[in-house]
């Protein structure tokens, strides 16, 4: 059975301000849709949202994942129940080794299946690490490093990808891993989730601004988001469209304002 | 239940068949602790400390033969002596020596490793030019001369010249009636090198307990000492400590102070760089919880020029406990080229506890660096909810990051099985 997420009627306020205004968005397994608009139209509001985020409460709508009421659940929940945000601004989690961090992401999945289980074994996960650390050119010093700290922004979208290839999601959203990127990073990046995706099947949602990343996964689908609505859906021309074009005349054909 | 006198002293000194010099040195403390009022909350250093509370003589000394010396020590504590790479290791219950153990290399070295008592009767010269004359002096303060009156037990360490121990040296001091005045002295001669860990912990209980301790580190010219003091006493237990490290010309002592239990805490230490070169750095980890009050006084004394200090003291907080670090850097003047460092970072897990964090420098040179830092904080929710958000549970992710503010400091415990034993307590203290 294929899993999917699937947005019905999304509206999120932060403050009094609504930001999301009705989102209606379907991702199944295996597919992969862009997700494209300018600043301020609330695309990483809708990331947070889904990823759980305590401050992004929804006011109405509903979230439906692999069959279950995604907004019930806590992030952790949604996490293992196979969704997966990539941040845009990973934080910094000081004196947690990156190693130490991704076997404890191992361990609490292993763990909530079995309470008995007692973890991945120290040899094992060093295999595992090595290789997926290989696959995605990360030198293998980072593992001992403190999660984030002081990486670079290339770094840090890196190691966002390695945490998707250890915890295998059913569906991945992929919040601007392009911004910051240099093109060989980019590359690197890309290619690690379009493995991931053929591996298993993955969905992905990449939310971005720019057509550069889409060079790389190339999606099934595209979506426009103005002013917290998805305002237009096509397939990949939409995006070189969009490119061409730029924004403004989906505002006049949506009567959006720009935001200053 | 014996009280505090003069005959006490005396009753104590003989149960221990000590040598007359040592009786002598006690009974004068003693007169000098008569001659020294109690302090108070009026006194600059008791200022955030009330031990009004305190009923010494309902405590009493440590005298020989009221230790429960046939009681079970902790399963850990055993496994952990027997586990660990030192090569010398010594277990005392209420001051008499358990176990004890020193590697053929050691000895050959000719390291000194034994309890203080030991000590006393069979290095006298050391002792007697060394004990309470150049780390802690018994003027300095009310309980440093209780102290010098009635210790008992704990761990004397000598490293001769050139020698680099072999091994680590481990030492634990277990209580089971609560009553604890051990004294460490450790002398690591020019050139000489060596690594110690000194563990103080008791078993807990509902009468009022006391250590009185004292901590005397000596790092000769060119010598090395990783020094790791590590306190888990049950929360009846009223803690006042005197502490120094000398240090010598170009010489090193990395500093570990680890304070989980009793019921307060004050403690005095003190780093003193002595000759050019020097280099000090102490670190402090702490977590309260309950109604815990820990005071931990600090001097980073820069006595001579070209000298280097560096002091990072972190704490965690919870329930109605309460910290206070009051740190201080000295420049004597003349002591050019100096840098000194501190900074005191507090976690507070629950609104209703307290720190109080004060740094201070008394700078009387020109050419110095002297910075200080302190900062008072919550869990960052942003970093909780980015490890939530890859399947870890709410109270692993707050066990990561509390665990996570103390990593860098825990890196400084020389023993993996010791900073895992306490990784585990902090974890304990978060749900306690």
């Amino acid at each position: 059975m294929t899993t999917a997420l699937e947005i019905k009627n999304l509206h999120v306020s932060i403050g009094d301000q609504p930001i999301l205004k009705g989102i209606n968005l379907l991702v199944k397994q295996g597919e992969t849709h862009a997700l494209m608009g300018p600043n301020g139209s609330g695309k990483s509001t809708l990331a947070y949202t889904l990823a759980g985020h305590p401050a992004y409460e929804p006011s109405a709508g509903q979230v439906i994942f692999d069959g279950k009421d995604l907004l019930e659940m806590e992030a952790d929940e949604r996490s293992r129940a196979g969704l997966f945000l990539a941040f845009q601004y990973p934080a910094a989690v000081p004196g947690v080794t990156l190693a130490k961090f991704l076997r404890q992401t191992i361990n609490s999945r292993r763990k909530a299946q079995n309470p008995e289980d007692p973890g991945i074994s120290i040899p094992e996960f060093r295999r595992l690490l090595t290789k997926k650390m290989d696959s995605l050119g990360i030198d293998h010093k980072m593992a001992g490093r403190y999660l984030n700290e002081g990486f670079s922004g290339g770094e840090k979208k890196r190691v966002e990808i390695l945490q998707m290839s250890v915890v295998e999601p059913k569906i991945a959203i992929m919040d601007e891993t392009d911004s910051g990127l240099d093109i060989d990073a980019l590359r690197v990046v890309s290619e690690g989730a379009r493995r991931l995706q053929e591996e298993m099947n993955m969905g992905i949602l990449v939310i971005t601004h720019y057509q550069r990343i889409l060079n790389y996964i190339q999606p099934d689908y595209v979506h426009i988001m103005l002013d917290g609505r998805i305002v237009e859906s096509g397939g990949p021309e939409l995006a070189l469209e969009l490119e061409e074009r730029g924004y403004d005349w989906l505002r006049e054909k949506h009567g959006v304002l720009e935001v200053a | 239940m014996s009280t505090f006198n003069k005959d006490a002293v005396i009753k104590l000194s003989a149960s221990l068949n000590e040598p007359e010099w040592m009786l002598q040195r006690r009974l004068q403390a003693w007169a000098l602790y008569e001659s020294l009022p109690m302090p108070t909350t009026k006194d600059e250093e008791w200022r955030r400390t009330d031990i009004r509370r305190l009923k010494l003589n309902e405590i009493g000394p440590s005298v020989n033969g009221d230790a429960a010396v046939n009681t079970a020590i902790p399963e850990f504590l055993g496994k952990e002596l027997t586990e660990d790479v030192a090569g010398g290791r010594m277990l005392q219950v209420d001051g008499v020596v358990r176990q004890y153990e020193l590697s053929d290399e050691l000895k050959a070295q000719g390291v000194i490793f034994c309890d203080m008592h030991t000590a006393v009767s069979q290095h006298p010269d050391l002792l007697q030019k060394h004990f309470m004359t150049e780390g802690v002096r018994p003027d300095e303060g009310k309980f440093a001369a209780l102290h010098a009156a009635f210790w008992r037990g704990g761990t004397f360490l000598y490293v001769p010249k050139n020698v680099q121990a072999a091994a680590p040296l481990h030492s634990v001091l277990w209580s089971v009636n609560g009553k604890t005045f051990t004294h460490t002295l450790v002398i690591v001669d020019v050139g000489a090198e060596a690594v110690f860990m000194d563990e103080y912990a008791s078993a807990g209980g509902e009468l009022p307990g006391l250590h009185n301790g004292c901590i005397e580190l000596l790092v000769r010219d060119n010598a090395s000492l990783i020094y790791a003091g590590l306190q888990d006493f049950g929360q009846n237990i009223w803690q006042f400590n005197h502490e120094r490290g000398r240090i010598g010309r170009d010489a090193r002592l990395d500093w570990v102070t680890s304070v989980m239990g009793s019921r307060l805490t004050k403690a005095f230490q003190t780093l003193e760089l002595d000759r050019p070169g020097g280099w000090g750095r102490m670190s402090g980890i702490f977590f309260t919880n309950g109604r815990q009050h820990l005071d931990m006084d600090t001097q980073q004394n820069h006595n001579a020029g070209s000298t280097t200090s560096d002091l990072l003291y972190k704490g965690a907080l919870r329930d109605k406990s309460r910290t206070v670090w009051q740190g201080m850097i000295k420049a004597q003047p003349g002591s050019q080229k100096i840098d000194g460092f501190q900074a005191n970072r507090n976690l507070m897990l629950d609104k209703t506890a307290r720190a109080d964090s004060i740094p201070g420098l008394e700078i009387e040179a020109d050419d110095v660096k002297c910075t200080h830092a302190s900062a008072i904080g919550q869990l960052d929710p942003e970093e909780l909810f980015y490890l939530m958000s890859r399947g870890i549970p709410r109270n692993t992710a707050v066990e990561m990051s509390v665990q996570g503010f103390f990593d860098p400091l825990m890196r400084r415990i020389p023993f993996e099985g010791v900073r895992n034993r306490i990784f585990d307590r902090i974890v304990e203290k978060i749900y306690t």
